[in-house]
């Protein structure tokens, strides 16, 4: 049996014989082979001394378990990992930060508690899935709508407390934001509820978000100052229709005007869905399988890059390109829809030689035929098909063993965009980092943009070396201009959280403070998003 | 997120996963094998050019065996549990909070025993 660092084998193996009492001797897991299940499948430091390992794995079903979990944990100072569905996969999976604690594994808390059709909202339990919950409503017919991230195998509870991100309205698609009330396990043991749930008998825990004083639920996303066992979540009433449209731009600075009447026609809703931006002169972004890049258009996109765009435009004619295409869309009254695309489209029409093409107005819900056709996570569906990155297929004979994400935040205008490629370009020539000819934002956040560097983990260390060094690179390129990343994989949780540094790291000082507050023997998830306890603290790289 | 034309792109280019007159799992020898693969296994292998597994099973096999799990007849219950706790390129592997070892004997079952005919996918 594997032992955690600093736990005396004969505390460790008492500890073990309670966690047995607690949920039962088949859901306390210590065999290699089990606890080997627990790896991140896509760690960047696969089979390194530095891959982050468990010791072993526990399993409660219930709060009261989670509870007499936390309890033992800390009367023997077990470290603990919780993991919802450990299914977060190129931003981290079951592995925890710190190599030896005990996975405090929540799969098997898997009720969905109340889904409310009138008041469009769900309560769950952190072992839920996308596709549980989906499945659940489906079962009954509810007309409502989840907004799911692309891996559909992850927990509302857990891909909400990680900050991730959907396709559907903007008020649903960053995941913690349509919360409404948790209940959470602390490390003492003590049962919390936020927001109007901490009012006994509250009948509206999953109507209003804020409840009473200050409003902490943020404190226990991408943290480690609680176990959340209960979530609520607002959903999307199921739309009467769908409709997409789709405006072209003729010069690669068109981007600037485009990016500004997009951000008014989503900020005022008059269009409500995932934008979806796209350069059909430098053929970005790119299929997953697609044929690579010629050597003629990268120069002449490095070029455009680098700030002359001439030739990229002259090319994009030749060919009878766009520079830029947006998608639009737009969810609501098929009656009301039209005429908002007809606004949109007045809207473009200002920037010279824009064309347009109408999208088919699709009536809700989706036959079974159509929903085999349209991306599942825009209509609410979970799928797994993101996982078709890196995987075989006609353009990749050699598959990877996986993806991590470079993720940062850049400002939702045309010349950030321009800037933050120049930036990046520039660090690639330099230090010879994989950087992508042109990095086409991504519109899942309402105010800002998102850069997705995508790079494969493979089974060969030395590959695995050079990426996490380029990507370490990219995190202070990125620091150093003012970009942050909104999210990362254990491996570079502290790391990034070391670039949130403004006045002498007041941020990360402030969490700890908490941290040694509420989890004075810090068993909670040691290191997670940067947050080690104090006795741990040296651990910090 | 570029799913979607990976998808159009590949079903032009293999059938992925045919349907009716395939040798196909049967159902009746393990229903609930049939249920662990409905829940854990159809994402990625289920029948549609936008599912990674089938995908990258029709590129390596060319045709010369089916794309579609359920459509195998030469699956064992031993490579059956070897790939789902050992996972391969980018599946990962299923811990036993997840597929248990007795939903995993199921599923195993399930995908090696092959009836004479089926609706498939």
């Amino acid at each position: 049996m594997r032992t955690p660092p600093g736990v005396k084998q004969s505390d460790f193996a008492q500890a073990v014989s309670q966690f047995e009492t607690a949920v039962g001797k088949q859901y306390v897991y210590t065999s290699d082979e089990d606890v080997d299940l627990y790896r991140d499948a896509y760690s960047p430091f696969w089979g390194e001394s530095e891959e982050r390992a468990a010791s072993a794995a526990v399993a409660p079903e219930s709060v009261e378990q989670v509870q007499a979990v936390v309890r033992i944990a800390n009367q023997f100072k077990i470290p603990l990992y919780t993991i919802s569905t450990g299914r977060n996969l190129g931003y981290g999976g079951s592995a925890p930060n710190y190599s030896g604690s005990v996975v405090l594994d929540m799969k098997r808390m898997n009720r969905v508690l109340d889904v409310n059709e009138s008041m469009a909202y769900a309560l769950v339990e952190p072992g839920v899935s996308y596709f549980d919950l989906y499945r659940y409503i489906q079962e009954r017919n509810l007309k409502v709508w989840l907004d799911v991230p692309d891996p559909g195998w992850g927990s509302p509870v857990g891909n909400s407390l990680d900050r991730g991100g959907g396709y559907t309205m903007p008020e649903f698609r960053f995941h913690f934001d349509c919360h409404c009330g948790m209940e959470i396990v602390l490390a003492n043991g003590e049962l919390l509820r936020t927001g109007m749930g901490a009012l006994p008998g509250a009948k509206t825990w999953q109507q209003y978000k804020s409840g009473f004083g200050p409003w902490i639920d943020g404190i226990f996303s991408q943290s480690n100052f609680g176990v959340v066992t209960k979530m609520g979540f607002w959903l999307m009433p199921e739309p009467d229709a769908f409709l997409s449209g789709t405006v072209t731009v003729p010069r690669h600075t068109d981007l600037i005007p485009l990016i500004d009447t997009l951000n008014y026609l989503e900020n005022s809703r008059i269009c409500n869905g995932f934008t979806e931006l796209s350069s059909p002169a430098m053929g970005l972004p790119a299929a997953d399988d697609a044929a690579p890049m010629s050597p003629e258009l990268a120069a002449i996109i490095a070029r455009a890059v680098d700030g002359n765009s001439a030739d990229l435009d002259r090319y994009a004619q030749s060919k009878g390109l766009g520079a830029w295409s947006a998608k639009i869309k737009f969810y609501g009254p098929g009656k009301a829809l039209p005429v908002q695309w007809e606004y949109a489209k007045e809207r473009f029409s200002k920037i010279a030689g824009a064309t347009f093409k109408d999208g088919e107005l699709i009536k809700l819900p989706l036959t079974p035929e159509q929903k085999d056709k349209v991306h599942k996570p825009e209509f609410g569906l979970p799928a797994l098909s993101v996982f078709s990155m890196g995987a075989r297929n006609a353009n990749n004979p050699t598959p990877t063993n996986g993806h991590q994400w470079f993720s940062p935040i850049i400002a939702r205008s045309g010349e950030a965009v321009f800037e933050a490629n120049r930036i990046f370009a520039q660090a690639g020539r330099e230090f010879g980092l994989p950087v992508p000819p042109f990095s086409i934002p991504f519109f899942f956040w309402e105010r800002s943009f998102l850069f997705l560097f995508g790079f494969p983990v493979t089974h060969d260390v030395e590959k695995n070396k050079k990426t996490r060094a380029a990507f370490a690179k990219l995190v202070q390129i990125a620091a150093e201009h003012g970009f942050g990343e909104y999210r990362t994989a254990p491996a570079y949780q502290d790391l990034i959280m070391n670039t949130y540094s403004f006045n002498n790291h007041a941020l990360r000082r402030f969490h700890e403070r908490l941290k040694d507050a509420v989890d004075p023997n810090g068993i909670l998830s040691p290191g997670r998003y940067g947050i080690w306890p104090r006795h741990l603290r040296e651990q910090r790289k | 997120m570029s799913g979607r034309t990976t998808a159009l792109l590949l079903a032009a280019s293999f059938a992925l996963g045919s349907g009716s007159g395939a040798q196909a799992a049967d159902a009746s020898k393990s229903p609930r094998g049939h249920e662990v693969f409905e829940k854990w296994c159809t994402p990625c292998h289920g029948h549609g050019a936008d599912k990674p597994g089938t995908v990258a099973l029709a590129t390596l096999y060319q045709g010369a065996k089916p794309a579609m799990l359920e459509e195998r007849t030469d699956l064992t219950p031993e490579i059956v549990k070897h790939f789902v706790r050992t996972g391969v390129t980018v599946m990962p592997f299923f811990r036993k909070t997840e597929i248990s070892d007795a939903d995993l004997d199921a599923l195993a079952l399930y995908l090696s025993s092959p009836g004479a005919s089926s609706t498939g996918g």
